[in-house]
């Protein structure tokens, strides 16, 4: 479903990305983890061409990504949800504008009571229904990432990506927005990409992880295999 | 450190050229974000209104409150309506309209493209399908193009009022007399450089506004910086723009055109 060859990305003189292979099957819960300013997000946001790879092949939905033009790229994006790790809710709209947003641009609005519905949809899968006409600024930070999740999932896509989802949340919300990631996989089969440091989300939300060192996909492996790994780099990122 | 600051001048010009064929290209070629256009000619003309009849009122009464003394010491007090609707029309209306309006908009739309860009929305806009450079750069690239010539038309018409009201601090004069005065100097042809120039300066405010806001770097510093450096680019872009302008136009009056 998700296929990346020899991957690069170099900022300047800082090889971020230096071979990165890395394949993921449907219906996964993959997590990539690694230390901050490793290149986690450049790697996820390669995958939807918000950054040009320099060299390598992202190979998504049987779509290579580096190849495909404008239109074609934008059709595979729908597939594709993205949560952004300060949620990028459109602040000069309020709930209910950001959820319609995505539909109505994409032309998947339907009639008014269609749209109506599916914003409604999406918000009680967040349970925040009694937002909808609120700011974004009116909101807190488990809020606003709730909203943002569930502004991805209007779409209804196949994958999601996840950049840093319970980052700046107390242990609480952060165990809540875990759970939530879980209940939605499970309820829209999608297949999800997380990108974290944070080991209590990798805990709940892991199939697989991916280890990212140096550039390169250093291990992969369970989440039990990982904290009794012998690499002493990995055990002690675990423990 | 001379070399340095060169450089980022020069590569500055170079991604504000690149920039502005990239909003041409979206410009020209659909589809067109109609909606979002007029949304935004709303926010840019309409509220901008307020700032502007204040300004150009006070503009033309303080233009003929201190023109007068000069023209009534060489006895030619009967000239001053026609020499303020002269430089008005032809250079301070557009020039300090577009002024205002590069501080105003300029600065607003590189403030709100800066924070968009720092907070990601503008990235989370490209994944959900939307082409932010369609919808966010050239609709307010169209709208300050279209919406300045009719500011500099308003702000005109509220400094006549001005200075009207100025005229008659000193005299008794009619607003049919003062209109008559106004206007006889004032040619057709006087407007046609005044209202080319006007979008050429709504044209340069809304491309260095977006191109500001659109490559700020990150952090709440860039959004700042991006909102400064749009009004000052966008200052001196109004007085090349107008030199430019003034420069075409006399040597097309020298050739006869």
């Amino acid at each position: 479903m998700v296929r990346l060859e020899h991957l690069n990305k170099t900022f300047q003189d800082n090889e971020v990305l230096k071979d990165v292979n890395l394949s993921i099957p449907r219906g996964e819960n993959a997590v990539i983890i690694g230390q901050s300013g490793i290149g986690k997000s450049v790697l996820i946001k390669c995958m939807v061409r918000l950054l040009e790879p320099d060299a390598g092949l992202i190979e998504i939905l049987g779509e290579e990504v580096t190849r495909l033009e404008e239109e074609k790229l934008n059709a595979l994006r729908k597939k594709i949800g993205f949560l952004f790790q300060g949620n990028a809710l459109y602040d000069s709209m309020s709930v209910r504008e950001n959820l319609e947003f995505p539909l109505v641009r994409n032309n998947m609005a339907g009639t008014k009571k269609d749209l109506e519905h599916k914003v409604l949809e999406a918000l009680d899968n967040v349970g925040l229904r009694k937002t909808i006409d609120m700011m974004p600024s009116e909101l807190s930070g488990g809020m606003k990432k709730r909203i943002g999740l569930a502004r991805t999932l209007i779409l209804k896509p196949e994958i999601i990506l996840y950049d840093e989802p319970t980052t700046g949340l107390d242990p609480i919300t952060s165990k809540e927005i875990s759970n939530l990631i879980i209940s939605l996989q499970q309820q829209y089969h999608t297949t999800s990409i997380i990108i974290t440091h944070d080991i209590s989300c990798v805990e709940i939300t892991a199939n697989k992880i991916h280890v990212l060192k140096d550039g390169i996909l250093y291990a992969s492996g369970r989440y039990e295999e990982m904290k009794q790994s012998n690499d002493p780099w990995i055990y002690n990122f675990f423990n | 450190m001379d070399n340095e600051r060169s450089n980022n001048i020069l590569s500055d010009l170079t991604g504000l050229a690149k920039f502005t064929g990239r909003v041409v290209h979206h410009l020209i070629n659909p589809p067109f974000e109609n909606r979002e256009m007029l949304k935004q000619s709303y926010f840019i003309g309409y509220k901008t209104l307020p700032l502007i009849a204040v300004t150009a009122f006070i503009l033309g009464l303080v233009l003929t409150l201190q023109s007068r003394p000069v023209l009534v010491d060489f006895g030619a007090e009967t000239l001053l309506p026609g020499m303020i609707s002269v430089s008005i029309v032809r250079e301070i209306g557009p020039v300090v309209t577009a002024l205002i309006c590069a501080g105003k908009i300029g600065s607003g739309i590189g403030a709100e493209l800066g924070s968009m860009k720092v907070t990601e929305q503008i990235d989370a806009m490209e994944v959900s399908g939307t082409n932010p450079m369609k919808f966010l750069v050239a609709t307010r690239v169209v709208a300050t193009t279209l919406m300045l010539p009719i500011l500099v038309f308003f702000a005109d018409a509220i400094s006549f009022i001005g200075s009207f009201i100025a005229v008659n601090l000193h005299g008794d004069i009619s607003a049919r007399l003062f209109l008559t005065d106004a206007f006889t100097p004032l040619h057709f042809y006087d407007l046609i450089p005044a209202t080319i120039k006007s979008f050429f300066f709504g044209f340069a405010i809304g491309v260095i506004g977006c191109y500001k806001g659109y490559t700020a770097g990150f952090g709440t510093e860039a959004v700042g910086r991006a909102a400064n450096s749009a009004v000052v680019v966008a200052s001196v872009a109004i007085f090349v723009i107008d030199m430019l302008v003034v420069q075409l136009q006399h040597s097309m009056e020298a050739l006869q055109f």
